[in-house]
Parts: structure tokens; C-alpha cells; sequence
């Protein structure tokens, strides 16, 4: 009786109904996101190296070094000598080295200089070797392969010619035209920057600056004039840095040992030598380096992004205690109308008890509502949102059951809203025992 | 101040023919502790079938009596009965149980639920009462039947009367819609709290013509509350409530029989 009156007096006022639920799922699904984008994102980062035990670079932070290495965010300040690299890399605790040469791009995506060994040895999502969607590696040296995202996006098939250009970023303004790479393969996405990544062969990479040196191209402004198109000069300062940063390539051409490499990942026999290892490169007397345990330092760029996570979240809760608090201002204004209707059903029998689950129960089902729809609004929005939020953010969202946190942070709004309802349940309850017999307006 | 003998037996649960329907004793309530004492009545009974008019200056307490009649509050002193029942001695679910089953209401104003329809407002009790809904089933086969016999006795079955919403109905007919659900499963008393001063004067006397046949039918007492004493002669008795004084019991209320 009480359930069917409920159900009629929601209808009755739907409008309004469908407000509260509509700010409280939304609220919700805030909330949700903000929490599924950040626990998606410390995933993938985490898989993106979990299978590499150190990464070493030139001397520089560790953040800086973990960002640019793997993550292709930042570029590296400086290199580090081919010598050194063979030195680390020819000790028997290692079991694998992946070389990267870092500073180039193409149309908007890096171009990483590399070897054989990356395809062999890179993991990604914990243990999962890359995989060749099309193609091969690349064999010759002007033969670059292609993360899923460039091929997608860009148009690219196996055989198609590619220009790469000196610098990041989109407008790079000394295309290396001469010399272009030819795509032999294309790997299958994996949901971490390889995907947007164009690689190369390291000798590929210096043939390619040997070119550019020997042309004598170092101004930039020389180089937007002769490589690209009026356009692409808008920001010669912003380039400037990296053309200088690459300098050493030209300069070490023709010495087949003295070539550089931006940073290295390194995979060890036994976990167990990281330290040591890491000890032993800190303290290499060729030149400065720099080795990071990539989860110790990703625990600090966490540490550092955390405030801002904090300050997210606590946003999106705020947003959903505005929900909340819009619901509560709902049913207390129809409480003074509902007075009457608590009369009339206590003169034919109703129970204070009834009365306040009637109110209780409405604020019950009106946050569960929002709940259950803001999860579905979310799943829904994610379902839509995943390749626009991988294209954008890089970040590939599995769509998964809600985790123990999520369901926690559900019951806590469900709690909440309930919680919220006992204002209104309580006042008119004290209503419906004060007010006797008496229809009050 | 009327004294009718009290011969009701404290164990029955509803009174017999020539019983007391009502029968207060010695009572005496005030809404707050240490607030004024609104009610202060020692005798007063009402026998079974009897129509009693119960008039009295705003604020003399005509509501307040007919909420401890409805066992909605209880008095500090004495006890009120009805149809033999002590509802102090029934607890607060006991009293709305009770309520539910044996009384009938019709209020002022604002007497139905704006979000259910005129049938749906008629059979309400029976949501809350088994006892009405199998008497209002009895009578008619369903309480949507008894609700309809109801509602053509008091000229309310219209059709397009009743698709409407119960708000757009005219005052008139929303007592008329009350009425039926005050009176729907035969309830043994009908409370009514100024159930005409809403209407105009014609209206009044039809309406309470209607009230009278529909109690008479289903054997209902009636206790019915208004400030306009010239309805007084149309009912088998009226009591007057007198503004009280406080605590002065030189100044009770003297119930007048006519
Ligand atoms: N729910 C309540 N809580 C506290 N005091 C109340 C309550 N209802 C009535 N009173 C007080 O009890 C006294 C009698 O009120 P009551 O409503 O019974 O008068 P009444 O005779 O019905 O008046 P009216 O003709 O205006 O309806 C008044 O002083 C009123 O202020
Ligand atoms: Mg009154």
C-alpha cells in the first residue's frame, strides 16, 4: 500500500524527480570517471614498464628521465655515449639492452630511433611481447615501423614513403626530404605510447643527421625556409633547444663508436642486481648517467601528480554532495505540501512509520536510481569515449566490472543519499505526531 | 454538563446496539506539558447511530477533540473510549489500527491525495484496514464496486467526474469524494472537522442530507464538528465547547443536550 503510494506520489511529481536523479547520476558518474580515468592511467603507466628493470639515461631527474624514455612526454637534455652504452650494456647481469634515440617526429608523433632488440624485448600490459599487425621489423636501414596509432590515423601502408622531420612536435620545420623511411611494418595497438610512436633503425636515424649536417642546415630559420612552408615557422624558439641538443650527431658522424643515444631500457638475468646495477651506472667514471627502477620513480611522479588526483577528486565528491544536497532541498520543499498528505493518511490509519518511510524510502530510491544510472551513463560514456580518450590521452580504458573502490565509493553515495533522507523522514515524522488530527497548510 | 449513565463493557471491542460508541471520562488534554489545558471534559457520551453537532468559538478545542476521539493524541488524564475500547490502553500502532478500521474522517480542506484518482481516494482506507476492505468487498464484490455505489449515492459517479483529477474537482464534490472514503467498509464512527465551511449554504444542506442518508445506511455515528450553529437543528444532539480558561474547573465546558 505504502509502496504503491510512493511510487504515485514520485510520478506525481516526475519532473522534479527526474532532476534530482539526472544531477545525482551525473554527479555519480563524475565521480566514477575521475576515479576509473586515474586507477586506468596508473595502470597502463605501470604495465608500459613493467617489464623493464632499469632505465638509463644521461644525467638528469629521475621523473624527467622515466618521462621522456618511456613515456615519449619531455625530451632529453642530453645523450649518452655509444661507448657507454656497450660498456653497461655488455655486463653480465644484463640480459637485454633497447636503445632509443630520441628528438625526432613525424607529423606530430615521435620517431624513436632503435634496434632489433626492441621488438624483441619490449612488454607492455605486465608481459605482452609487441605484436606485428601487418609487416616485419625493419631490416634495411630506411625502414622505419609504424605504432598502430601513426598507421591509423595517418593513412599509412606497408611500403608507403614517410618524411621525419628534426624536432617534436607538429610543426617541425627541418624535414629530412632527402631521405625518406619506407613502412615495413606496423605493430598491433597496445594501449601505451608505442602506439603513437614511429621507429626506425638507429643507423637510419644518423644517416639521417649526417645528411642534415653536412647541409649545414643549424639555423633554424634557414631550415623553416627551405624544408616546410610558411606556416610551419610559427615557433622557431621551441625547436630551437632540440636542434642543438642533437647536435652531437653531426658531430660524431663517421665515428662509428662515437655516436649518441638519448637513454636506454635495460631488462636484468635476476631482478635482484637492480640496485646494484643502478649503483654501478650512477657512479660509471665514462660520463654522467643516470639509472632509474622505473616503478620506484613512477611512485614519484605519482607522488607529484597526487595533490592534483586529491584536488580532482575532492571536486568531483563536492559535485556529488551538490547532487545530494539538491535532492534534500527537493524533498524538503515538498514536505509543506506533503504535510496535508501525511494527515490524510494518518486519518485513515497510517503510521508515523509509514509516513517516514515514505519519505525515507523515496530518497533511497531516487539515489539509487542516480547511482545505478550514473554507473551506466559511465560505462555508456566510456564505451563511446575509449578510442577518443586513447587517441587523446594515449590512455586505453578497459571496460571491466566496477572495482572494490568504485562499489565502495557507490555505497557511499547510496549511504549518503539515505543518510540525506532522514532530514526530511525525520521532520515529517515529528510533523505527523504534532499535528493531530488537523490538516495544517 | 450531560451525564449518561456509562454501561459499556470494557472487554468488547465493538458496541452493541444501545451502546456507548463514544464515551469520555473525567478528560482532560493539553497539547504541551505545562500548556494551557484545551480539553476538560468530564462526561460525555455518544450512543451508537446518534448524529451530534459539536460547536464551539475557534480555538475552543473542537480539532483537538476530535483527535483524541481518533486516538491520534491521548489525554494526560481520564480516558476516552471508543466502542468500548481504551485506546490509551491500545499503544500508537494499536490506535492507528484501530483508527483505521473503526473510524472514518472528513476534514475541512485538502481532503485528497492530489496524485491519486477519485476511486483510488475513496478505497485509501481499505489499504490500510483488512477489516474495511472485506466489509466494502462484502457489500459490493470488489472495494472499487463499493467505492462506485458510494460515489453514485452522493451523485459523484459521473464519468467524466471521475477521470478527472481529483484537484480540478469543485470543492463540493471533493467533500462528496471525502464523504465516500469516510464512509467506504462501514466504519462504526464518521468524524467530520468543518466539512461544509467551505461550501455555500445550498450545498451545505445537501451535503449534509447526503452525510446523514450515507450514516444512516451503513449505521455510522456521526460527530460533526462546525462554528455555524445554525446547522444545530438539523442533528439528534449538540454539545458546545466553551473556550477554556486555564485550569479553572469552575469553567468547564458544558455539553448541552437538545
Ligand atoms: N497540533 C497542535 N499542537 C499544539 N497546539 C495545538 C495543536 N492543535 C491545536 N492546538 C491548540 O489547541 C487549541 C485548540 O485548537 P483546536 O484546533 O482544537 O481549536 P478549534 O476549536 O478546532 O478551532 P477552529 O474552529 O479554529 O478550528 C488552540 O489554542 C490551538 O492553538
Ligand atoms: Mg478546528
Amino acid at each position: 500500500m505504502i509502496y504503491s503510494l510512493a511510487v504515485k506520489s514520485l510520478r506525481n511529481r516526475k519532473f522534479s524527480a527526474a532532476l534530482t536523479v539526472l544531477s545525482i547520476s551525473l554527479s555519480v558518474m563524475l565521480l566514477l570517471g575521475v576515479e576509473r580515468i586515474r586507477s586506468e592511467s596508473r595502470e597502463s603507466f605501470t604495465a608500459t614498464i613493467s617489464g623493464t628493470d632499469l632505465v638509463v639515461g644521461a644525467r638528469s631527474s629521475p621523473v624527467h628521465l622515466l618521462l621522456y624514455s618511456v613515456f615519449r612526454i619531455g625530451n632529453p637534455t642530453n645523450n649518452v655515449r655509444w661507448d657507454s652504452y656497450r660498456a653497461i650494456a655488455d655486463r653480465p647481469e644484463v640480459a637485454w639492452t633497447i636503445p632509443l634515440s630520441l628528438g625526432d617526429s613525424h607529423r606530430g608523433y615521435r620517431v624513436v630511433g632503435t634496434d632489433h632488440n626492441y621488438f624483441e624485448h619490449f612488454r607492455f600490459a605486465r608481459s605482452r611481447a609487441l605484436d606485428f599487425a601487418q609487416g616485419r621489423e625493419f631490416e634495411e636501414e630506411h625502414d622505419t615501423v609504424l605504432g598502430s596509432e601513426v598507421a591509423r590515423k595517418l593513412g599509412y601502408r606497408i611500403g608507403d614513403d614517410i618524411v621525419i622531420a628534426h624536432g617534436a612536435g607538429q610543426v617541425s620545420f627541418m624535414l629530412h626530404e632527402e631521405l625518406p623511411f619506407r613502412v615495413a611494418g606496423i605493430l598491433a595497438p597496445t594501449g601505451t605510447p608505442v602506439d603513437r610512436t614511429v621507429h626506425v633503425p638507429l643507423e637510419g636515424l644518423d644517416a639521417v643527421h649526417a645528411e642534415v649536417s653536412s647541409e649545414g642546415i643549424h639555423d633554424p630559420l634557414m631550415a623553416a625556409l627551405r624544408g616546410a612552408p610558411e606556416t610551419e615557422t610559427e615557433h622557431p624558439g621551441e625547436e630551437h633547444e632540440d636542434v642543438h641538443g642533437h647536435e652531437h650527431y653531426g658531430a660524431s658522424e663517421g665515428d662509428e663508436g662515437g655516436h649518441t643515444i638519448s637513454a636506454f631500457l635495460i631488462g636484468l638475468k635476476s631482478r635482484a642486481a637492480a640496485l646494484g646495477m643502478q649503483r654501478f651506472v650512477n657512479q660509471y667514471a665514462g660520463e654522467p648517467m643516470t639509472a632509474i627502477l622505473p616503478g620506484a620513480t613512477l611512485q614519484e611522479v605519482w607522488e607529484i601528480v597526487g595533490a592534483a588526483e586529491k584536488t580532482l577528486f575532492a571536486v568531483s565528491a563536492l559535485v556529488v554532495v551538490v547532487g545530494l544536497a539538491g535532492m534534500l532541498v527537493a524533498l524538503l520543499t515538498s514536505l509543506s505540501e506533503r504535510r496535508r498528505e501525511m494527515a490524510i493518511l494518518r486519518s485513515v490509519g497510517a503510521r508515523p512509520m509509514h509516513v517516514f518511510s515514505l519519505i525515507l524510502g523515496e530518497a533511497a530510491f531516487l539515489t539509487g536510481l542516480g547511482v545505478a544510472i550514473g554507473v551506466a551513463g559511465l560505462y555508456a560514456g566510456l564505451l563511446i569515449g575509449q578510442s577518443w580518450i586513447e587517441a587523446r590521452l594515449g590512455l586505453f580504458i578497459t571496460i571491466g566490472w566496477p572495482s572494490a573502490y568504485e562499489l565502495q565509493l557507490m555505497c557511499v553515495v547510496a549511504v549518503a543519499g539515505v543518510l540525506i533522507g532522514l532530514i526530511p523522514a525525520w521532520r515529517i515524522y515529528r510533523y505527523s505526531l504534532a499535528d493531530g488530527m488537523t490538516v495544517r497548510i | 454538563m450531560t451525564s449518561i449513565a456509562e454501561s459499556v463493557s470494557p472487554e468488547s471491542n465493538v458496541a452493541g446496539a444501545g451502546e456507548n460508541v463514544v464515551s469520555l471520562a473525567d478528560v482532560r488534554f493539553a497539547w504541551n506539558a505545562g500548556s494551557a489545558i484545551v480539553i476538560d471534559i468530564h462526561r460525555l457520551d455518544i450512543s451508537r447511530g446518534e448524529r451530534v453537532f459539536v460547536r464551539g468559538p475557534s480555538g475552543s478545542g473542537k480539532s483537538t477533540l476530535l483527535s483524541l476521539l481518533g486516538g491520534m493524541v491521548t489525554p494526560q488524564n481520564g480516558m476516552v473510549r471508543v466502542l468500548g475500547q481504551n485506546l490509551a490502553a491500545l499503544g500508537g500502532v494499536g490506535r492507528d489500527r484501530f483508527r483505521a478500521d473503526h473510524i472514518g474522517f472528513i476534514f475541512q480542506m485538502f481532503n485528497l491525495i492530489p496524485y491519486l484518482s477519485v476511486v483510488e481516494n475513496v478505497v485509501l482506507p481499505c489499504g490500510f484496514s483488512q477489516r474495511r476492505e472485506k466489509r466494502a468487498a462484502k457489500e459490493a464484490g470488489s472495494v472499487e464496486a463499493e467505492a462506485l455505489r458510494l460515489l453514485t449515492h452522493l451523485d459523484m459517479a459521473a464519468p467524466d467526474i471521475l477521470e478527472r483529477r481529483v484537484t480540478d474537482l469543485s470543492v463540493g464534490q471533493q467533500q462528496r469524494v471525502a464523504a465516500a472514503r469516510a464512509l467506504i467498509g462501514a466504519p462504526e464512527l464518521v468524524i467530520a472537522d468543518e466539512p461544509t465551511s467551505a461550501l455555500d449554504a445550498d450545498r451545505r444542506l445537501a451535503f449534509i442530507k447526503l452525510l446523514f442518508q450515507e450514516c444512516e445506511r451503513e449505521q455510522a455515528t456521526l460527530a460533526f464538528v462546525s462554528h455555524d450553529a445554525g446547522l444545530a437543528p438539523l442533528f439528534d444532539r449538540a454539545i458546545e465547547l466553551t473556550a477554556m480558561k486555564r485550569t479553572n474547573s469552575a469553567d468547564k465546558p458544558e455539553p448541552e443536550s437538545r
